[in-house]
């Protein structure tokens, strides 16, 4: 290390500038509308971080507990890109839970995954005012994944139920977010009315986002309503 | 005019802060804090967290303008989606001082804390640096609530400061 020598003689010794002088302030935060990433090298990707997380690991709900936090930060940090990339006038901060999982539903899905999500649920369990549902039928991190049946209970999407999450902590929503399967064995008791049977052959991998508000969330969202 | 900012983490911890002065109507963006009550600056900019977390609620709008005055400090604030919080305090000159300025300047941005002139222009001040705070926080090896350091970051706050202010 001693051979390492300040570059350019800034005041902070030690600190390394690429070698072009761009740094990451130098370039621009659009991005061209079409610019995709193949989804094969999103799915080798994807696949490594699974495997990477099921290293060690005492059960399924830690394993979906890793995912989930790698998926966090992702969260924080798309949150704030994606309102810089709101036009000016539109561009206001989320303040109730619909609009935040209006933003979710909308606006994150289309920058992941081109699309807007399937559903947005409240849950129409009364004594649970504080879940809602956001609903994909074919979640795009879990096309090429095959669950194997001693796993049964995994659903890998907890990543991008972790981004979820990200999501709504960082709008100061706190929250908890987890996924599950309601493809083939159970549907989820909302989604039922609606789909009925022809749902589950249809959206065999079909995909609930469990979100969970903290209850200091709902109490905010009372006094608010209140003016 | 003497501006102090701050950026504010969640945790209501200091993420950055940067002190300059007025780079128009011909001055030399320094700093003219008093010395005896420069350290207060920070105790006035967090006092103002409080008047921020309340405002917060009421508008879903990033830049909540000038949220709270101390004696002859404004503080304004620009609120990101991710609840970091950066403040300006601004300082306009003293009465005194003011008055040996010529007439013209009491229509500037810096005789006027309270002016719409001077909201628009602590916008653009705040627009540019949110821009850069976004390109820090994409940093993957950027944390929530972690100090910034980069020297670029400062560069661009600066320039910014130098441009608006």
């Amino acid at each position: 290390m001693s051979n390492m020598t300040p570059v350019k003689g800034k005041e902070q010794p030690g600190l390394r500038y690429p070698s072009n002088g761009k740094t990451i302030y130098h370039r621009p935060l659009n991005r061209a509308k079409t610019s995709e990433l193949s989804q094969a090298s999103f799915a080798y990707l994807f696949s490594e971080m699974v495997g990477y997380a099921s290293k060690r690991i005492v059960s399924i709900q830690d394993l979906e507990k890793r995912l989930n936090t790698q998926g966090h930060p992702i969260g924080l940090k798309l949150l704030d890109l994606l309102l810089h990339r709101e036009p000016a006038r539109t561009q206001t901060r989320p303040l109730t839970i619909i609009t935040l999982l209006h933003l979710i539903k909308q606006q994150l899905w289309t920058h992941l995954f081109g699309r807007a999500a399937d559903g947005l649920e409240k849950s129409s369990d009364p004594t649970r005012p504080d879940e809602y549902m956001i609903i994909d039928n074919e979640p795009l991190v879990n096309r090429y994944i095959s669950v194997p049946r001693d796993m049964s209970q995994l659903n890998c999407a907890a990543f991008v139920a972790g981004i979820i999450e990200g999501v709504c902590d960082g709008s100061a929503f706190p929250a908890r977010v987890t996924a599950h399967s309601v493809g083939k064995q159970q549907a989820a008791p909302a989604a039922e009315g609606e789909e009925g049977g022809e749902g589950k052959e249809m959206w065999p991998g079909r995909t609930v986002f469990l979100v969970k508000f903290l209850p200091e969330v709902l109490e905010r969202e009372s006094f608010l309503a209140k003016g | 005019m003497s501006y102090y900012f701050a950026i504010v983490g969640t945790q209501d911890n200091p993420l950055f802060e940067h002190e300059f002065g007025t780079s128009k109507q011909g001055g030399d963006g320094m700093s003219r804090f008093n010395e005896a009550a420069r350290h207060m600056n920070q105790f006035i900019l967090h006092s103002s967290l409080d008047i921020v977390e309340e405002v917060q609620w009421g508008t879903g709008q990033m830049y909540l303008k000038h949220v709270d005055k101390f004696f002859n400090n404004y503080v304004s604030c620009y609120i990101t989606a991710g609840n970091i919080k950066f403040l300006l305090l601004h300082q306009p000159m003293t009465p005194n001082s003011a008055a040996a300025a010529s007439s013209r300047s009491s229509t500037s941005i810096a005789a006027n804390p309270t002016s719409p002139q001077t909201e628009e222009a602590v916008r653009n001040f705040f627009v540019e640096v949110y821009e850069n705070w976004v390109k820090t926080i994409m940093n993957p090896f950027y944390r929530v609530n972690m100090e910034v350091r980069s020297p670029v970051f400062r560069q661009r706050v600066a320039a910014a400061g130098r441009k608006y202010l």
